[in-house]
């Protein structure tokens, strides 16, 4: 599979997790686990470019396919991709546990929808929990971030 | 001119490796560490007649496997860590339990193998028999005393404590209306996304145990395991890396973790780390909020409160560790921002099979402002008068401070409330609020709350100015979340006369900082911000003195501005805060950065030897603050919502809180710890419920079925604030981490009871709940 756009052989445990192996197999901390059973979105992660949960996939079942982590989208120093510029922006991340995975759908979510009505806003961030923000700077940084984009 | 960052909505310098996914959670560190998993108690109750690790023991990836008979601390009950006369049945469970469980989710045995998928193939080999005992599941039962938790702790009553302020019994016999009331609310849970984790390592040749821990507590679990261990405390560090949300359970000690894991490390000579999935997170980690309330109110024709009595009873869990400071706070925040002329509470703690009870933001208050609130809707419903004007005519009014409430508070003093306007909290709320919405089942809601913030005892910070002329600080306390390397910038820059962006802040590093106490009770920014404060003016201070020398200026003519400290009114006749720092150390080798300036045959600004009596070395100083009672913030929440009368869907149509935490350091970071409060008081209020059943398992222990609000249930929320400032220190401010949360439940019970003419005496509520309410 390609992670961030290197390629790397697959896991050779066959029931390692695609999270587990992101994070500990390849060093990719950014993919945080949440809850293990696909419900809190924090181990979104992008495959062939559509949100994803990693924690209900196998590492095996992503191969040849490209996958895309948060570490993917700007690079080291780089200026930060406009998502998470807007996040910032917004201070629509407070503990920054659940902030990778909404960045990773929101990017998703812009990619599909690239001037998003509210309502697809909404959908599009209704996949992942956050416990410190309450969504509302969450929302202002989504909208924000349309704007960086254009 | 002076920049101000203090009141400024400075954007959040903890963000750029948290969005780039560089964040350091415990479980992203230790790679290469063995893993565990625990095997936990499937009863709520039962004693353990054998225990067999023998074929985990056997499996290979399995590196050891201790049961309580494998610890010289097995035997050891775990600390109690708040006593208190009245709490004359405390009791604390042990690392591991070896022969009695008393809640489903008590640890039993733990497995560290070389990695977490061996660990928990090998925990599901070991055999453990139980003989089930009878279950004792919410507070109502066990006050039956059927069944007890612990047999020696008679009628489960772990303590009881009665408290009066008037007489309560004339004032009740003379009051012209009375009226007895019930309220029940349940448990509830933090659920921070990330769960707890620890990661422990042992340098055998230093003697140094290194821990890091998702802890709100650092410096007391260092504190711990100094003692537990027989070390040194200089030779045990404990880090708060970065955490991922915290609410109250992660200040808790010990967890068996925090000790089974350092405790493997220094077994084993190898990292071992353990990592929370979230359905042990359910049942492990402490829960809070289970209270009945049996209220009797005394009040007069105009709807003032002449008598209050409560009677209340805490769901206190299995084990008492956190001592009985949850029903002190509600017996002490009951009345809220209203005057009671004459109070009696009573409450008995008990000891129920379920997982043990601690803060979880809020920690006391929601329920108790929801007895309240409650109670005044329900006088207002009695004389048919207006709710928001019995409210009126309760409240404090600003000119009574401080206010002595006159019951015991959580810091040992007694309540009094600082500063406030009630009033004008209630007014402009009201004024935000706006009309009503047209439309059937359409309702309002209102509460006022106080809230005590800042307890003591103490918070410190360390401030340094580096010869490169940027800023390191570091406290004790560690942040989850509340952009506290921000705040603290902020308070220091300001009376360094740096850029905030040239501070840089350490919390939660017992290498940095080994000393405080730890995040709660919303007391980061009164403790810590104001030991940043205290700590910085000495550093500026000291810079002036210094600077005095080489400007030949006395130090009250400086000032510290632009990175310089320079001569008030002359611009220009200044010396860099980086200059400052290098002459602040005096020293025989150069060794770059400037420092040749501070070598023995430059030119000396002054006589004598290079330090002075009583100075030393560096442009640094510690300073400590040590709160003489709680700094006390206050809020009104109102809400309009509308409930479909068909599938008791709640629509909230507006939310709007008008809060007041004294003077606000950081508007943009406020707004966040607001809104994040209110959602987890609507997710509290009527999607959350943890649904244990008679036999005590908890049987929504997933976030399939425990309903956490997502983005569609939340609102938008919107804030005013007003700013009374503390008088109880320099900075003038309160606590705001907890405030968001407090009146949700009585706002929405309220306005749902507006809405639908049924009466709410509970909490949560749920679509189910309220169609059951309907239909009876």
């Amino acid at each position: 599979m390609r992670v961030n756009g290197v390629e790397h052989s697959a896991p050779t445990d066959a029931r390692r997790l695609l999270s587990d192996h992101l994070r500990h197999d390849l060093g990719l901390t950014g993919t945080h686990v949440g809850c293990e059973h696909g419900v809190c979105g924090c181990c979104t992660v992008l495959l062939d470019g559509a949100p994803v949960r990693s924690c209900l996939m196998l590492a095996v079942q992503a191969e040849g396919h490209e996958v895309t982590t948060v570490e993917g989208l700007a690079r080291d120093v780089a200026p930060l991709h406009p998502v998470q510029q807007a996040f910032h922006e917004c201070h629509g991340l407070q503990c920054g546990f659940c902030t990778p995975g909404f960045v990773m759908s929101v990017v998703g979510l812009l990619a599909q929808h690239p001037d998003p009505s509210p309502q697809q806003i909404e959908e599009g961030i209704s996949g992942n929990l956050c416990r410190c923000t309450g969504y509302a700077s969450i929302r202002r940084a989504v909208s924000r971030a349309v704007e960086l984009t254009k | 001119m002076t920049t101000r960052w203090f009141g400024a909505p400075v954007q959040r310098v903890e963000d750029d490796r948290l969005l780039r996914g560089k964040g350091r959670f415990t479980d992203d560190l230790g790679e290469g560490a063995l893993e565990c998993c625990f095997v936990r108690s499937p009863y709520a109750h039962a004693r353990i007649t054998s225990i067999d690790v023998s074929a985990a023991r056997a499996m290979p990836g399995v590196v050891a496997v201790y049961t309580a008979a494998d610890l010289p601390f097995g035997g050891v009950d775990l600390p109690l860590l708040i006593p208190h006369p009245n709490l004359t049945h405390g009791r604390t469970q042990r690392c591991l339990a070896s022969e009695r469980v008393r809640y489903a989710g008590e640890a039993v045995a733990f497995v560290i193998a070389e990695s977490r998928y061996i660990a928990e193939d090998a925990a599901e080999l070991v055999q453990v028999d139980y003989e089930p005992l009878p279950v004792v599941i919410t507070p109502e039962v066990a006050l039956k005393a059927e069944h007890l938790v612990h047999d020696d702790v008679p009628g489960n009553v772990a303590a009881e404590m009665t408290q009066e302020v008037g007489d309560v019994d004339a004032a009740m016999r003379a009051a012209p209306h009375r009226k007895r009331l019930r309220f029940r609310y349940e448990r509830g849970a933090a659920s921070p996304m990330e769960g707890r984790a620890v990661w422990a390592r042992w340098s055998a040749g230093e003697r140094t145990l290194t821990v890091y821990d998702s802890t709100q507590s650092p410096t007391s679990i260092r504190g711990g395991l100094a003692v537990l261990f027989g070390l040194p405390e200089s030779n045990v560090e404990v880090i708060a890396p970065d955490v991922g949300g915290g609410f109250g359970p992660k200040i808790m000690l010990f967890y068996p973790d925090e000790l089974l894991v350092p405790y493997a490390a220094m077994q084993l000579g190898r990292p071992v780390k353990w990592t929370e999935d979230r359905q042990e997170h359910f049942t492990a980690v402490n829960q809070e909020r289970g209270q009945v309330h049996e209220v009797e109110v005394g009040f007069d024709g105009e709807g003032r409160v002449l008598a209050l009595g409560d009677d209340f009873i805490h769901d206190g869990g299995a084990y008492t560790p956190y001592g009985i400071i949850l029903p002190i706070i509600s017996a002490a925040q009951l009345p809220g921002p209203y005057r009671i002329p004459s109070y009696r509470v009573r409450f008995r703690d008990m000891y129920t099979n379920a997982t043990p009870t601690s803060p979880y933001r809020g920690a006391g208050r929601p329920h108790a402002c929801f007895v309240m609130e409650r109670t005044l809707d329900a006088i207002a419903a009695e004389l048919g008068l207006d709710r928001v004007e019995v409210r009126r005519r309760n409240l404090i009014q600003r000119d009574e401070f401080p206010y002595e409430v006159g019951v015991l508070w959580q810091d040992g003093n007694t309540v009094v409330y600082d500063s406030g306007d009630y009033p004008a909290l209630l007014d402009r709320a009201l004024a935000m609020l706006g009309p009503k919405p047209a439309g059937d089942h359409v309702g309002m809601g209102v509460a006022v709350y106080v809230e005590g913030t800042g307890v003591g005892p103490y918070e410190g910070a360390h401030v340094q100015v580096l010869v490169s002329g940027k800023v390191v600080a570091a406290t004790g306390i560690p942040s989850q979340g509340q952009a506290h390397a921000t705040v603290w910038a902020q308070v220091v820059a300001d009376e360094l006369g740096v850029d905030v962006r040239d501070v840089e802040v350490t919390g939660g590093d017992t290498r940095r900082f080994p000393w405080g106490v730890g995040t709660f009770a919303s007391r980061g920014a009164v403790t810590a911000g104001n030991a940043m404060h205290v700590a910085a003016r000495i550093v500026a201070d000291r810079a002036k003195q210094i600077a005095s020398d080489h400007l030949e200026a006395a130090p009250e003519d400086l000032e510290l501005v632009g990175g310089q400290v320079r001569v008030k009114g002359s611009p220009d006749r200044g010396i860099p805060l980086a200059a400052v720092a290098v002459l602040s150390n005096p020293v025989r080798y150069a060794f770059g950065g400037g420092t040749e300036a501070a070598t023995q045959f430059t030119a000396k600004a002054r006589e004598g030897p290079p330090l002075h009596d009583g100075e030393q070395p560096g442009l640094e100083a510690t300073g400590y603050y040590s709160p003489p009672g709680s700094a006390w913030a206050s809020g009104c929440h109102a809400a309009y919502v509308r409930v479909d009368p068909k599938t008791f869907r709640l629509e909230i149509l507006r939310y709007v809180v008008v809060h007041d935490c004294g003077r606000v350091i950081n508007p943009l970071v406020l707004q966040g710890q607001i809104e994040g409060g209110v959602a987890q008081g609507i997710g509290g209020a009527f999607y959350e419920r943890l649904a244990y059943d008679a036999d005590g398992q908890l049987r929504n222990a997933s976030f399939m079925e425990f309903l956490m609000p997502y983005a569609t249930e939340i609102p938008r929320i919107e804030i005013d604030h007003l700013e009374t400032p503390s008088p109880l220190n320099p900075l003038g401010v309160k606590g705001a981490g907890e405030a968001g949360v407090i009146p949700v439940g009585a706002v929405l019970a309220s306005a749902i009871e507006d809405a639908m003419g049924v009466s709410i005496t509970e909490m949560p509520l749920s679509p189910l709940k309220l169609y059951e309410l309907s239909a009876t």
